[in-house]
């Protein structure tokens, strides 16, 4: 079971704003589909390996060359929020 | 101009007049549309179409208009993956399979409605509100390619894209009565899809009947560097179909006709075993003990990734921006006004799934899941040559009626995820009906056999008419 504090917790890990009444509302569900994900549990997996992804490919490499990017000004084009031929976002902490 | 053309009859159709008339046409139909299957019509289709005209463009598709889901990125069209977060966002560069559809003369139409960033299964969780089922207005499309299957049903398109992470092309496709293929892992480049859960997810074409799924499958699978999860199978699918399924051996795995499943589904699906077996084909019921722990697999694996995939949202490059005193502040705004209440709830679910304390016990538990259901669709298909199931255990519900329980949601998934956590292809198509709703087969296949899967769908197709018919809400 989650708590309250456990929302307020992901909330900020997942850096998504909860208000108070959210947290409740979040908690129930997020608990409803967390009791169902426990049904795994019964499942012995000791001996199995995972399978992060079904594609038979490993470590695909190619050659460490410079290429054609996007130009600067195209992928500054979706903001507003921009300066010097950079991204401007308020100060960290 | 008929209102339900197949890409042959668009062709000829151009051949008749032009690539400009038949788009004309097409507009047209969705300018009454009463569906809301999309966020965006192109207002460049018409130009574009001219200029196949005026080039005596060759392609392929030269001047067949198709529609796009709203998470592929195309240069000159906004992409929102129906969220509100993508605000403005207009994509730099076009999607792999957009670049293969420009180069064989295709006009973009427009962009489909979804499930925010493809969760859902209803179409109802975007920012734009839901997509009505052309069968029924009150009722979803299913999800989360809704709008692109949706206007597929309706005639606002001859074919369309979707994706499909857990059934988002095959839900739909069986809800409004049209067919829809989820290709193997591999077989189509992800660049410029707007990721979900990567590990999952392959494009997926939509259309009125099995050829058109073909011909838009030679147009875009293959290999592509900007996907080095992408293959080059070298499939020729249009020469897959064959009318012949004498020899075929079918397997029927018990799993997937759960408790829950509609008996008139139950009944469409059998009847359509039997019809194979007419046909020459032979069935045999097939064990997947672990198909039971495919959907919480699933939903773990997709939110995990999901959480690192949509931590890219952060109001600095692109779409919504809230204030905030900084940077943190700015970001956790943004997100909580961008996103809606599902995406929010897995962005949630998948950060906890992977928090420190609980990875193993959710994360790496879903991982070995998986390798189970993989290992249970190797066997099941090292005896035969294909699965056949229900596509969605019910037929489309009622706008509202699911959305409040996430849970009873997800669980309409039961039959299609399994097929994304073991990467094979499976198709659905029309079956049936249940009170004038449309009833979808699935048909499932050995990874990269995507040849036996259209070519036992086009047997099927070639001896019914279910594929025929239209709804008449939308005539």
């Amino acid at each position: 079971m989650i708590t309250k504090e456990d929302v307020e917790h992901i909330g900020w890990l997942a850096r998504i704003d909860i208000s108070e009444q959210e947290t409740v509302e979040y908690m129930e569900k997020l608990n409803s589909v967390l009791g169902y994900f426990g049904q795994l549990d019964e499942l012995p997996t000791e001996d199995v390996a995972p399978t992060y992804h079904v594609a038979e490919i490993y470590n695909v490499f190619r050659e460490d060359v410079v290429e054609e990017s996007l130009p600067q000004e195209v992928v500054l084009a979706n903001t507003e929020h921009k300066q010097d031929g950079t991204f401007r976002v308020p100060k960290i902490g | 101009m008929a209102k339900w053309m197949s890409v042959a009859q668009v062709k000829e159709k151009i051949e008749e007049s032009s690539a400009e008339e038949v788009t004309a046409h097409y507009l047209e139909v969705i300018k009454k549309s009463k569906i809301n299957g999309y966020i965006k019509v192109s207002e460049k289709a018409l130009e574009q179409a001219k200029k196949i005209d005026a080039e005596e463009h060759d392609g392929p598709l030269a001047g067949v208009p198709i529609a796009i889901k709203d998470n592929i990125s195309v240069v000159g069209l906004p992409s929102s993956c129906g969220s509100k977060i993508l605000e403005g966002y207009a994509p730099p560069f076009n999607a792999h399979v957009i670049e293969k559809l420009l180069a064989a003369g295709a006009v973009i139409l427009g962009k489909t409605n979804m499930d925010e960033f493809a969760m859902g299964s209803s179409t109802e969780t975007s920012y734009f509100g839901p997509t009505a089922n052309p069968w029924d207005l009150e009722r979803v499309p299913g999800g989360s390619s809704g709008g692109s299957a949706a206007v597929v049903a309706a005639g606002e398109a001859p074919f369309s894209l979707g994706s499909d992470t857990g059934g988002s092309v095959r839900c739909p496709a069986a809800f409004c009565g049209v067919v829809g293929l989820k290709p193997t892992y591999g077989a189509i480049s992800r660049y410029g899809v707007v990721a979900y859960a990567n590990s999952l997810e392959q494009v997926g074409p939509l259309a009125n009947n099995v050829r058109d799924i073909a011909v838009l499958m030679d147009v875009i699978a293959g290999y592509d560097r900007r996907d080095s999860t992408s293959i080059d199978s070298k499939t020729e699918y249009q020469k897959a179909l064959v009318e012949d399924v004498k020899g075929l051996k079918i397997g029927v795995p018990k799993e997937f006709f759960g408790e829950g499943t509609h008996p008139d589904v139950e009944k469409a699906v059998w009847n359509a075993i039997h019809k194979y077996e007419d046909l020459g084909a032979t069935w045999e019921e097939v064990s997947m003990p672990h198909i039971k722990y495919a959907l919480a697999s699933y939903y773990i694996i997709a939110m995990s990734e999901a959480s690192s995939n949509l931590a890219r949202f952060d109001g600095t490059r692109y779409g919504l921006r809230e204030n905030g005193e900084n940077w943190h502040a700015m970001v956790s705004k943004t997100r909580a006004e961008g996103f809606g209440t599902e995406a929010k709830r897995r962005i949630l679910l998948g950060t906890y799934a992977l928090s420190a304390g609980y990875h193993d016990k959710y994360y790496l538990k879903a991982l070995k899941v998986r390798t189970l259901v993989k290992q249970d669709f190797d066997k099941a298909l090292s005896k035969v040559d294909l699965l056949m199931a229900p596509t969605m255990p019910n037929p489309a519900f009622k706008i509202g009626e699911k959305i409040e329980d996430p849970l009873t949601l997800y669980l309409s998934d039961v039959n299609t995820c399994p097929i994304n956590l073991a990467g094979v292809p499976s198709i659905s198509v029309p079956c049936g009906f249940t009170d004038g709703l449309p009833i979808g087969l699935q048909i499932i296949g050995k990874p990269f056999d995507e040849p036996a899967v259209l070519r036992a769908a086009y047997t099927f197709e070639q001896n019914t008419d279910y594929h025929t018919k239209r709804p008449l809400e939308v005539a």
